[in-house]
């Protein structure tokens, strides 16, 4: 890996994304400010005010109009961003999956937030979770580093001809959006070429006429909806290429996951998000007293690298998955659900504990981390007395568990 | 079972999705001409030309439109075009001298 002197800047999660969007120079912005992310939407305000950045702010009446709007000056083939979150996105829903259908490059940044009720303003992945079917790509980062990065790559994957889909970037609202830390920040300069300006494959134009969002009667929807589906899928290959590219030019890069002392692991645990942080630590710390762990940590989770993952997990005695967010009457998380897939289609039978944890901003603490492994540690001699399905920090819960 | 082998062969003609513009786009202009949007109508408009003295509030009241104004005309200057008009009897329900009425279609 290169090392190159570089530009560093104490930003927050929110700061940096607007940093990013800038440096980007986006065409159109509209915005419909909610908590954790209402800082990205200010920054770009004043980076307009200030003539930093030569684009348009739409301040719209609601998140559904931010991303129709979007969608509008995507379709004319301008670069276009918003950002939302929780309740925001959720009233975005059915706009999510016209952008993806219409194939327009959208680049949104969301800053994680629970789902009311009750009230709730703190991280975790319900929201983000809820549009998984949308046909976006979604990327969840772990550090304010990332998200920045993320940010850069995104418009660049996204513009690309072989994907022009709209990406979502996921970072946990407050855990990163309002953490400062040391950020590398890239100059315009290598920001520009990266992002070249082309002309889009196809774009809303008077003088030469198109159709865009025509009706879909049965004999054409199947097609349709099969064909961007396809898009998504393949697009793990462009988003790897980016991510590669990115190493190469600016010496860093993320991958579609990150395997943190798995190599000779026989426990792990693959989850998303700043936690992982945290999970790294309680790895580390178990290492030192010479257990086998391992964490996984997945960046890129639509596409699903199925294929990768299985490969990746094929070896491991007992597998946990950690996940922020709730599939209520269901099996499992969402998460846990594309691994069990995953597993059961490659004939990896191994046993599998679907740990949630961190509901509405509830700490993850190493100690938690802790109670996994040792849980899965049981498991795997069967020993374990708790549910497949398993609540970590619930208090009924944290009552009986072990450490 | 005529009508499932109908729609079998109409599909053949269509193309897969890889031939399919990216984001269901479609690239040439007109293309809703050449759908007739009328088959619902229940009843149908007939102008008398007797009586009508082309004052164009039909023209003027047609929500579709669906009345075309012709410049080289004998008979009479607003014609309702058929192909497009839902008979949905505004035209009639608006001419001043009640020169349109509203007829059952037959089938």
């Amino acid at each position: 890996m290169k090392v190159i002197q570089k530009n560093r800047l104490a930003l927050s999660g929110n700061e940096a994304v607007a940093y990013a969007v800038k440096q980007a120079k986006v065409d159109v912005t509209a915005v419909y400010p909610i908590t954790p992310s209402t800082a990205v939407s200010e920054k770009i305000s004043e980076y307009v005010a200030k003539g930093e950045l030569d684009g348009e702010l739409l301040l719209v009446e609601s998140e559904h109009s931010a991303l129709s709007a979007c969608i509008g000056a995507a379709a004319v083939g301008a670069r276009v961003f918003t950002v939302t979150c929780s309740q925001g996105l959720l009233l975005m829903h059915e706009i999510l999956y016209i952008a993806s259908a219409l194939r327009v490059p959208v680049v949104m940044a969301v800053a994680n937030r629970s789902i009311s009720a009750p009230l709730n303003i703190w991280c975790d992945h319900s929201d983000a979770m809820d549009q998984r079917d949308t046909n976006w790509i979604m990327i969840f980062v772990l550090s304010v580093q990332e998200v920045y990065d993320r940010m850069i790559q995104a418009f660049r994957i996204a513009e690309d001809f072989r994907v022009r889909l709209p990406i979502m970037v996921n970072y946990d609202g407050f855990t990163l959006s309002h953490t400062y830390s040391p950020v590398d920040v890239l100059s315009d300069e290598e920001v520009s070429p990266f992002l070249p300006r082309r002309e889009p494959p196809f774009k809303l134009d008077p003088k030469n006429p198109i159709t865009l969002g025509a009706v879909g009667n049965p004999d054409y929807y199947m097609e349709a909806k099969v064909q961007a589906s396809k898009a998504l899928t393949d697009s793990l290959l462009v988003i790897d290429e980016v991510d590669k590219e990115f190493e190469k030019k600016f010496g860093r890069s993320y991958g579609i996951y990150r395997k943190f002392m798995m190599e000779d692991a026989e426990i792990a645990i693959v989850g998303m998000g700043s936690a992982m942080g945290t999970a790294k630590e309680a790895v580390r710390r178990l290492r030192k007293e010479g257990k086998k762990v391992g964490a996984l940590i997945l960046n890129i989770y639509r596409p699903f690298a199925y294929e990768m993952l299985a490969k990746e997990l094929k070896d491991l005695k007992a597998l946990g998955v950690m996940e922020r967010a709730l599939s209520p009457g269901g099996v499992s998380s969402p998460l846990m659900s594309d691994l069990l897939s995953t597993l059961y289609l490659n004939s990896i039978n191994i046993p599998t504990m679907n740990f949630i944890a961190g509901l509405g901003g509830r700490d993850i603490t190493i100690d938690d981390f802790r109670k996994m492994f040792s849980e899965l540690e049981l498991l795997e001699k069967g020993k374990s007395k708790r549910p497949y399905l398993t609540y970590v920090g619930l208090r009924s819960e944290e009552r009986e568990m072990v450490l | 079972m005529k009508r499932l082998l109908w729609r079998v062969d109409e599909m053949a003609k269509m193309p897969n999705m890889e031939d399919m513009p990216i984001g269901f786009v479609i690239s040439k202009a007109g293309s809703t001409c050449k759908i007739k949007t009328a088959s619902w109508r229940t009843f149908k408009p007939i102008i008398d030309y007797n009586k009508c003295t082309d004052c164009s509030w039909c023209w003027v009241y047609c929500p579709e439109p669906a009345i075309e104004v012709r410049t080289d005309f004998k008979k009479g200057k607003y014609v309702i075009n058929y192909d497009y008009c839902k008979g949905c009897g505004i035209c009639a329900e608006e001419c001043p001298i009640k020169a349109i009425t509203m007829v059952k279609e037959e089938i």
